[in-house]
Parts: C-alpha cells; structure tokens; sequence
C-alpha cells in the first residue's frame, strides 16, 4: 500500500511517499517560506521523482495539528481534498506525535512542544524506549511552568522536542533540573514519512465517511470564540 | 493538464467547470456547463454564525470552510449529476478576501486538480461578481459593471471577455462597509444592508446628507464622509433630545449613497458609449438601488443587466462563470497558486 504523508503544521514543510515497509522518498524543509506556494509542488515533485501516479495513492495521513492555524489549514484542507477527489481513506496524525516519532527508543518520556506565545505551550506526553509510543497525557495547550511542574511531580526523565525547545532551555533546565534531556537539532523537525507510516497503521480502521468531518485539531477555540464564550457566562 | 484540456476540447466535448468560492464566509461550490448554464450552486453561508460577533471573523470562517469544503463540493457534484471524471477544469477564487479564508479553497482546488490531473484556474473575485450576470445573458461589448459590496465599490469598464479597466472605486469605505456601520449606529442587527434597505422603503428623505462627488470628472467614491454624517446627525438629535425617525435615517442615507452611484455609473456609460451596464456584488440585493438603476437606464436607453439575489451574494457559479474564459483561453494556474488578500483585478 502507498500512503503519502503530509506535515505543514509549523515552519517545516514534509512531504514523504511510503509502500509497505519501504521509505520510498521524503522531502523536508524548515525555512520560513510559505506553505500554500510550495506544498503541491513538492508533492507534485516527489510523486514525480518515484514516478508515481496520485491514482495510485491507498490513503493519505497528515499532520492535523496543533501547529499554526493556517498551517495545519492548508495540510489539511489539501490532505482532505486530495483522498475525497481519489475516494481514498485520510488519516490524522497528531502533529507533536509526530515528532515523538523521532526518537521511540529514548527511555523514558517525550514531551514534544510548540510555542504558544504568552508563556504558554502545546504539548503532551509520550512514553517511549520500546520503538513504540505510548499517550501518556494528551495533547494540550498549556502554561509552560505548570507542564513543568506535573512532568517534575511525575519524577521520571522527560526529553523534550521541538525547534522551539531552545526558546524555553534555561526555564526547562531550572525547573526539571536532571530528569531533563535534550537532543540535536536533526531530531526536532517532524519527517512526513513517520506520518505515513502511522497512517499505514490505521488505515484499515479508517471510515470512509468520516473523511468530509475531518478538521485540524487547533486545541483551542478562535480567540474571538472564547471571548464571546467568556460574555455568556458573565 | 493540459492533455486533458486538448483532448476535451478536440472532441467538442461539453465544458464542465468546478468553481469554489471562500473568499469570506460562504463555502460554496458549483459546476457551470459551457460558461453559461448552471447545473449545480450550493451555497453554504456562516452568517448565523458570525451575527453573534457583529462581523465576520477571519480565524472562525476558515474553520468552517476547511470542515465544510469536501462536503459541499460532494454536493455540488450530486447536484450537477456528474462525476469527478465528467470535469474539464476547477476554478477556484483567488483574491481578494480574507486570506485565510482563501487558502482553504485554494488549497483544495489545487489537490483535486492534482488528483484528477485536470487544469486549474485562478478567478478573480470581482471578474466572478461580474460574470454572474453571464448566467443571465449574454454579455456585449463595451460594457460597463458597477461592483457593490461589502468589500467592493467599483466601475469598471470591459471592451472584450476577461479585459477589465478600473475606472474608479473606492477611497476609503466600501458601500456595504458603509451600509454596515451606519446599520449599527442605529442599533439593527448584523448585517445591516438589507434592514437599512427595508427601513429605508418606509421612511422619507428628510435629512440633506452630503454627497461625495470628489473631483468633476472623477469616477471614484467616497463614503466615510456620509458615514461621519449619519452619525454625527443622530448624535447631534439624541443631545438635543429630538427622536429622529430610523425609518428617515435610513432613507436619507440611502438616497445619498444611491444618488452618487447611479449618476457616476450613468455619466461612465455615457462618455464610453457602452452596449450594457452590468450590476455586481451583495449590495446589487438592495431594493433602492435596483429601482433607481433601472429608471435611469430605462431613460438614458442604456439595457440594464442585474442578476437575481440568489446570484448576487458570493457565490461558485459567478467563479465557474468567469472561469470558463480563462478554460478557453488556456490560461490555467499553476500547483504554486497562492491566496492573495489584496488581489487586483488588472
Ligand atoms: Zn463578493
């Protein structure tokens, strides 16, 4: 089976191409350019490298968040269209899961993050060291300080993921003190191909009806949502 | 895609054109046969959702567009009783909107264009506000179109298909802009065009507004003025404790607005002697308007073109439309098409 991978949820854009037990190409770039200009092309240029038809897709997984609203948009909106127009199954794949993927042999805890601005990050908790991950915590936004303080109280070693890990080292480093690991920046940026194969995994439980309700998971509502919201209730 | 364009053309086969429209808060996707006949438009609009903000809030429309496109492009397809493989093209707006908005439908025409290897097409939001009127009749040149909504103020002149020349527009508000925000300074619900319409049916033009002529042989509009007006006129009564009657309020501005409009669109297709003059856009729904274009085209001779409201809001057949000239043209989009807030038209 074929399934194409897409993740455009941050900076990086990953696309990668996978048959069976076999990588047959990924591209992956982490630059500051824009995904709506590049994301096709780069599909259209792997599947054209691999000499690939899309007809011949079995499903396509992406990255479906959290990440960057109009990021994880376009990944999915394309990700989405794409199956519906081929009648093939899509896939979801947590985008901090995603890069939990690059490391599953680290023993201990993951914790994969993104900026959240204000203090705050999206996050969750994996258990890895077997070349499997485990949900520990679910994905979430939350204020970095407080995250911290749970991973402390939980007392085991927590790694952490992520570009934007640096931003937060030295708040990571006093408040974890030893059970905080770090890696090299080649392990940070999700691959589009540990999303293929994830969609690989699940793919015969898809529900091809399911596919016109699939949408980003954000974690959080719009901003003026959550204000409105916050009205009602005053 | 091209080969499937060469080959579709060279066997006369009937051109069936996807459109999608996100370009603010109605998701909608239609498929026109041959430019001109509509075999499918389904709309799906968030109004009822953005009421409770007073506006359309750009992050909450591309949430619904992104959870409603497949669905409402399936829709459009049953409707039609086509399949994908009975496709020529998708077209699919552009610019200008919100962009975030945008994306979603760019993004989407893009995959199916890939998927099906079929070409893709980029239409201009204004050329698709335009072409609704196709759907109506057949277009003659020269012509000129009055675009009016509530991002639009616009005249423009079109010697041929798919050539457009900005002969003026706006300089600060748009007319549904300016609709909208004199709507909530007299407290009516969001939107507010059509209540100001309504209102306006059964109130008299006892207030003397000013109107934006701007310079004598200027085709440009101004509306942040009249708007400055209204609101200091009722700000002014309330001080005083005098009750102005919403029902005059709302005639007088309207008379103001329509007035500038009809005359600058009259003079235009005189000066350019123009075969028809074309009404476009959301605000082509106000009744004033439409009355007041229709007696001063009748008595000029000018044969007058405004499609039914149902066409008149955003909506993929007026994309589709518009889109079939760039099909036979040849003129398709590459995968790299992107959203593009501030698009313009030339
Ligand atoms: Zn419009």
């Amino acid at each position: 089976m074929k399934i194409l991978g897409i993740d455009t949820s941050n900076l990086v854009l990953s696309v990668a191409l996978i048959e069976d037990e076999k990588t047959l190409g990924e591209m992956t770039t982490n630059l500051k350019k824009n995904h709506s200009v590049r994301l096709m092309p780069a599909i259209d240029d792997l599947m054209d490298a691999l000499s690939i038809l899309p007809d011949e897709l079995d499903g396509i997984a992406v990255a479906e968040g959290p990440g960057s609203y109009t990021g994880v948009r376009i990944g999915v909106a394309t990700a989405k269209s794409m199956a519906w127009a081929l009648g093939i199954p899509l896939i979801g794949v947590s985008s901090l899961e995603a890069i939990a993927w690059n490391t599953p042999f680290f023993q201990g805890m993951i914790s994969p993050l993104f900026d959240a601005r204000r203090g705050r990050v999206y996050t969750g908790l994996y258990r890895s060291g077997d070349g499997e991950l485990h949900v520990e915590q679910e994905d979430r936004i939350i204020p970095l300080n407080q995250w911290l303080d749970q991973l402390k109280a939980g007392g085991e070693p927590v790694l952490f993921l992520g570009d934007d890990v640096r931003l937060h080292f030295e708040q990571i480093e006093a408040q974890l003190g030893e059970l905080a690991h770090f890696t090299t920046p080649e392990y940070h940026i999700p691959r589009a191909s540990h999303i293929a194969r994830q969609g690989l995994k699940k793919i015969s439980q898809m529900n091809p009806e399911a596919l016109h309700r699939f949408a980003p998971a954000y974690l959080q509502l719009a901003e003026a949502e959550a204000k409105w919201l916050e009205k009602q209730k005053n | 895609m091209i080969e499937k364009y060469r080959g579709d053309r060279e066997a006369g086969k009937p051109v069936h054109i996807l459109g999608i429209e996100t370009s603010c808060d109605e998701t909608s996707a239609a498929v026109i046969k041959d430019g001109t006949e509509i075999l499918s438009n389904v709309i799906s609009s968030q109004v009822e959702i953005h009421k409770r903000f007073g506006g359309v809030v750009p992050e909450v429309a591309s949430r619904r567009h992104v959870e409603n496109i497949t669905l409402i492009i399936e829709e459009a397809l049953e409707e039609a009783d086509l399949k994908l493989s009975d496709l020529s093209a998708v077209a699919v707006t552009y610019g200008p909107g919100l962009v975030g908005a945008l994306l979603v439908g760019v993004a989407a025409a893009k995959a199916i264009c890939f998927a099906r290897g079929i070409p893709l097409i980029g239409v201009h939001h204004i050329a698709g506000h335009i072409y609704a009127n196709r759907l109506m009749t057949e277009l003659e040149f020269p012509l000129l179109a009055l675009v009016v909504s509530g991002g639009h103020t616009e005249l423009i002149l079109m010697k041929d298909h798919g050539e457009y020349q900005v002969l003026g527009q706006t300089r600060d508000d748009a007319v549904g802009e300016a609709y909208d925000k004199v709507a909530r300074t007299l407290d009516l619900p969001y939107p507010g065009g059509p209540h100001i319409d309504r209102l306006a049916q059964e109130g008299r033009e006892e207030i003397e507004f000013p109107r934006a002529w701007l310079e004598p042989d200027s085709y440009d509009f101004s509306f942040s003025g009249l708007k400055s007006a209204v609101i200091n006129t009722l700000h002014n009564a309330r001080q005083r404790g005098q009750r102005l009657r919403k029902e005059d309020v709302a005639a007088s501005f309207q008379a103001s607005v329509i007035d500038v409009l009809v005359e600058k669109t009259i003079r235009a297709a005189r000066e350019y002697g123009v075969k028809q003059i074309l009404l476009a856009g959301g605000v082509a729904a106000n009744q004033g308007l439409r009355e007041t274009l229709k007696q001063r085209t009748e008595s000029e001779g000018f044969p007058l073109v405004i499609p039914p409201l149902s066409l008149c809001t955003d909506n993929a057949a007026m994309i589709a439309a518009a889109g079939y000239i760039s099909y036979q043209k040849g003129d398709f989009a590459g995968m790299d098409l992107n959203g593009i807030a501030g698009l313009s038209l030339v």
